[in-house]
């Protein structure tokens, strides 16, 4: 193999999974380690500055940063990573003194946003500061998009959430309430420098099976009766209730049903566990509260008695792959009839854009989707730009945020007249060393054996009393000790001089995971099977030095399971590996890419 | 030296031997010995040659003396037999232990001063006894632990760390285990584990005395420029000689090699060590043959390293000397001990 450009800022990067695998990449192993030194509010900082919502997403995030952890790998069990930033949020003092200045005179520029999601807000956070004007048009009298209306407030108290949006509208921002925008066209009008499209998929998926339209009394599209309930349209549902689906939205339906009046609620699901799309902790929550999931049931039709929904009929089936298409193709089996007082649809959910005409300069593709660019996030008309979940259709609240930093960055670009794509600034890093002494480094490097903390639950019976009684109850102190312990401080990177290394073995044989080997080089596929320990996880890379001066092999390194307890460094007599701590450097809106501070 | 201990965690893909053990419990406590040391890499090499060779932990015995090699039985198999004795003594206390049980793995590590200088004379009665043990000398041309003055074994002409010649000429371990008779006699580098490894299998699975020379550099006190003990040193100038695998008789692959054939020797219990390749003129099972080819590439300077002479007879101390089938150790008190009544009748014998 040819060595290892450590160089290029993604190599590292890669290394620390969870900053690699979350969309904003939030600098996790860095606001771990603030708070377990007591900086809550230092650590809050450094997540809000890549990620804007702390509170809501310690939380609420989908977090894609946890199955990537590579504590999975050395133990089974990711670091809570998600809850220890709700540790940050919650334990912080008051940030209004860190909130950048946003400048009295304007720079002439105005900016149209049409939603009030995160996309919009992470826009509006970017652009305020550098002087901009931005409007948002919403539909509803609320800001927040799906994180208000749709997320059930037992997951996310209002007052977190609203504290964090505040943060942004109190910028300045101009917002109108209760304006749905009708017309692209009409909006272009008005002459602002640039649009930005953050609408979300506002659409539940219909179920299109007999009886649909004689129950429609009693069959609710999920996101539309969640945002009844957020409003207060809605307060009550029958005893039995079906949700069909199986996704996140399915989970937060049923637990809403259970606290009003629901006493039998089963989630219909039309495959077996391991397709659920719902997340495993979410229907963990679900099955705590006694939410009965029923696998391989594909509804049939709505069974009406004197023209009143009363239950529906299912397809039992069972799935086996088509060995030609290689899709799973079901076998029905039986029929059974459930009965039930209301069903709730939660199969999905659609963009629609009735209110952008098709003759104005934006392309729609054949799923009736605008042509977005996945870098810029421009549409093919010059200066409407579109992010969020309104882009490529449903995601989460913090790839709306990644979505909304890029776009940010785009807009800037354009109303300054730069290119979208030459000028945007790249991402660079910093690399220091972390030792402090003999056998002290900057970090702690000791392996914590604790298992993964688990988050405590309000009583069962106390929770359903009100719909707004937060469950989750947060990590108390000694919990959080130990889980900040848990990581494994992944940024820390082992820094490796070949020309240093006198080939002593040293590192080799210290090495607890044995990650380390010192061999003749060879192409990737052969040294991943000659080295101390097989090499098989194909996602992590093999780092590979230059030849070594005093026998000409290699150093190859497996990243996979490195515990980065600095042995190795502490183990070489001649400092050729050092453990160096990594910083992603990340450009936003109007910035070069600098570390995202906490000071 | 390092303030947290190993992370007692293990790569899920490395499985476990014979006895259902995995490598990382074949480990001791973590080496205090100078970062970069290659005893602490010899160390490394015991601990996966036991692993490999499905030992339990409780059959070994470890035996030391003084000096920073002899600290570092401390570093491998915790829950093996352990005697630290005094400085040279070791071969004496395993000469004494393996009289009295003779079922347990012997393995001594000892030093170049420990062996060639306060305990020379140790050294060479364990050989001429014939213990069956595995005797591994780590040798760095230096007192270590002492800080650095030259050992028996520095060379005329290597340097000191202050650039002081050494005058005397040095104690060849290897050339006088194979004058002494020593039933295996091997050398090996702490700098490669790839040679190491299966020449510390074959010396354990040896039956009598196998010796184990093994250079092993003293990062802080022989390790500059001038040392002929250094790694440098030792990689211009290293010479593998007989290069072996060693085939334990439970490997399936033993099969595949011819018994008693010129470049595979049958061990006492039909294990297998396998010469990779043999110079035309030399005959790793004749004494006298290894010995003149020994001495002929030594004169040329290189440091002749591999398996070097073999007996596989599979005779030792306790043969030599008919004892008992049942070790010492496990007979009951009464057998050991005939009591006062016998011991008088056989005074009588001699009045
Ligand atoms: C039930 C449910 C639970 C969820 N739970 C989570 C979760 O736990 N974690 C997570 O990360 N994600 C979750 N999501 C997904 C997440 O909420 C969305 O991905 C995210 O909110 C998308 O943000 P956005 O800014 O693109 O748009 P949205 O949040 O959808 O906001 C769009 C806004 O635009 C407004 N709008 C639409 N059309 C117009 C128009 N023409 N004129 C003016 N205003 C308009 C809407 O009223 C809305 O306020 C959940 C989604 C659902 C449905
Ligand atoms: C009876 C006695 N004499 C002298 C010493 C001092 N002493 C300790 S270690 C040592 C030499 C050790 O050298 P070596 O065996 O080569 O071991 P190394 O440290 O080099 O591995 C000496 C002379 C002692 N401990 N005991
Ligand atoms: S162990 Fe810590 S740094 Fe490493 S991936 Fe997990 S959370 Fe990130
Ligand atoms: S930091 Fe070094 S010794 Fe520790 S696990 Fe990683 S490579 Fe191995
Ligand atoms: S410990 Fe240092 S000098 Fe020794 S092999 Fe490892 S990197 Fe090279
Ligand atoms: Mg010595």
């Amino acid at each position: 193999m040819q060595p290892t450009d450590v160089g290029n800022p993604d190599y590292y990067h890669k290394v620390v999974d969870c900053q690699w695998g979350c969309p904003a990449h939030t600098n996790v192993p860095e606001y771990i380690r603030l708070i377990a030194n007591g900086r809550y509010t230092d650590s809050f900082w450094l997540n809000r500055s890549s990620n804007v919502f702390p509170g809501i997403l310690g939380r609420t995030c989908d977090r894609p940063c946890e199955p990537a952890c590579r504590r999975t790998r050395v133990d089974g069990k990711p670091v809570a990573i998600c809850r220890l930033k709700r540790v940050a949020a919650d334990l912080r003092d008051p940030t209004d003194d860190r909130l950048p200045e946003i400048p009295v005179v304007k720079n002439g520029k105005r900016i149209a946003l049409v939603g009030c999601g995160p996309a919009s807000l992470t826009v509006c956070n970017d652009l305020m500061p550098l002087g901009y004007e931005c409007t948002i048009f919403e539909a509803l009298p609320r800001s927040g998009g799906l994180m208000r209306t749709n997320i059930p407030a037992f997951r996310l108290p209002v007052a977190v959430l609203e504290e964090e949006i505040d943060m942004i509208l109190d910028m300045g921002v101009e917002i109108h309430y209760n304006t749905r925008i009708e017309s692209m066209e009409e909006l272009l009008e008005e002459g602002y420098d640039a649009i930005f499209v953050g609408t979300g998929a506002p659409k539940g998926k219909e179920l299109n099976i007999p009886g649909r339209q004689e129950a429609a009394d009693n069959i609710h599209i999920g996101i539309e009766w969640l945002e009844a309930v957020h409003f207060g349209h809605v307060d009550a549902i029958g005893e039995r209730v079906l949700v069909i689906g199986v996704g996140n939205t399915a989970m937060d339906c049923c637990r809403t049903s259970k606290r009003l009046g629901g006493t039998d609620i089963k989630v219909m699901a039309r495959k077996s566990r391991p397709y659920f799309k719902a997340s495993p902790w979410e229907l963990e929550d679900a099955e705590e509260e006694l939410v009965e999931i029923v696998e391989n049931y594909s509804p049939k039709r709505f069974v009406l008695e004197d023209g009143r929904l009363v239950g529906m009929e299912f397809e039992l089936v069972s799935w086996h792959k088509d060995e030609e298409s290689g899709r799973l193709k079901a076998t029905v089996h039986d029929t059974e009839f459930l009965p039930c007082d209301d069903v709730i649809l939660a199969i999905g959910q659609d963009n629609a854009f009735p209110w952008i005409e098709r003759d104005i300069g934006i392309e729609f593709n054949h799923w009736d989707m605008p042509e977005v660019d996945r870098t810029t996030f421009m549409t093919t008309r010059e200066g409407i730009f579109v992010g969020g979940d309104a882009a490529w259709g449903p995601e989460n609240i913090i790839w709306a945020v990644e979505h909304g930093h890029q776009a940010a960055i785009s807009i800037h670009n354009y109303c300054q007249g730069l290119s979208l794509t030459e000028d945007r600034p790249p991402q660079d890093h910093n690399l220091i060393s972390a030792k402090m002494g003999m056998h002290e480094w900057a970090y702690s490097n000791d392996y914590n054996p604790s298992p993964r903390q688990k988050m405590k639950h309000v009583e069962l019976v106390r929770r359903f009393e009100e719909l707004s009684i937060e469950v989750e109850m947060g990590f108390d102190p000694e919990q959080t000790a130990h889980e900040v312990e848990r990581c494994l401080n992944c940024d820390i990177q082992t820094h490796f001089e070949a020309k240093l290394c006198i080939e002593c073995d040293a590192c080799i044989d210290i090495c607890p995971v044995h990650c380390l080997t010192i061999t003749v080089n060879g192409d990737e596929e052969d040294l991943r099977t000659r080295l101390m320990a097989p090499a098989e996880n194909l996602t992590q890379d093999l780092m590979v030095s230059e030849g070594l001066p005093q026998t000409g092999r290699v150093m190859v390194k497996d990243e996979d399971l490195c515990v980065h307890c600095g042995l190795c460094a502490e183990r070489c007599p001649t400092a050729a590996w050092d453990m160096r701590k990594f910083e992603l450097m990340i450009p936003y809106a109007g910035q070069e890419a600098a570390c995202p501070t906490h000071v | 030296m390092t303030y947290i201990p190993k992370p007692a965690v293990r790569h899920p893909g490395l499985g476990a031997n014979e006895l259902g053990l995995h490598l990382r419990d074949y480990e001791g406590t973590i080496s205090t010995l100078c970062a970069g040391c290659g005893h602490d890499s010899v160390t490394a090499a015991i601990i996966q040659a036991f692993y490999e060779l499905s030992i339990p932990p409780h059959r070994i015995a470890k035996m030391s003396g003084i000096g920073c090699s002899a600290k570092t039985p401390a570093y491998f198999v915790d829950e093996a037999h352990g005697f630290n004795g005094v400085h040279g003594r070791m071969p004496a206390l395993a000469t004494g232990a393996n009289a009295a049980n003779k079922d347990l793995y012997y393995i001594g590590i000892s030093g170049d001063g420990d062996s060639l200088s306060i305990g020379l004379g140790q050294f060479c009665h364990a050989i001429r006894r014939n213990v069956n043990m595995l005797y591994v000398l780590e040798n760095n041309g230096v007192y270590g632990l002492t800080k650095g003055q030259f050992s028996a074994s520095a060379d005329v002409g290597s340097r000191s760390k202050r650039g002081v010649p050494n005058k005397s000429e040095p104690i060849d371990p290897v050339a006088l285990a194979l004058t002494l008779g020593a039933t295996f006699v091997a050398r090996g580098f702490s700098g490669d584990k790839q040679q190491l490894l299966p020449l510390l299998k074959a010396g354990l699975m040896h039956k009598g005395f196998a010796f184990l020379d093994v250079i092993s550099p003293c990062v802080t006190f022989n390790d500059h420029v001038g040392s002929t003990k250094s790694y440098l040193y030792t990689r211009h100038h290293g010479h593998e000689l007989v290069p072996v695998d060693f085939v334990p008789i439970r490997s399936e692959i033993s099969a595949s090699y011819e018994k008693g054939s010129r470049t595979s020797i049958t061990m006492h219990d039909g294990s297998m060590v396998r010469f990779r390749k043999v110079p035309e003129d030399y005959d790793p099972t004749d004494r006298l043959s290894a010995y003149e080819h020994y001495r002929s590439l030594q004169n040329r300077g290189e440091v002749v390293t591999g398996l070097l002479y073999l007996d596989p007879g599979g005779e030792d101390m306790h043969d030599d000397n008919a004892t008992t089938s049942t070790p010492l150790a496990e007979m009951a008190y009464e057998d050991l001990c005939p009591g006062s009544e016998q011991m008088d009748a056989l005074m009588e014998e001699f009045r």
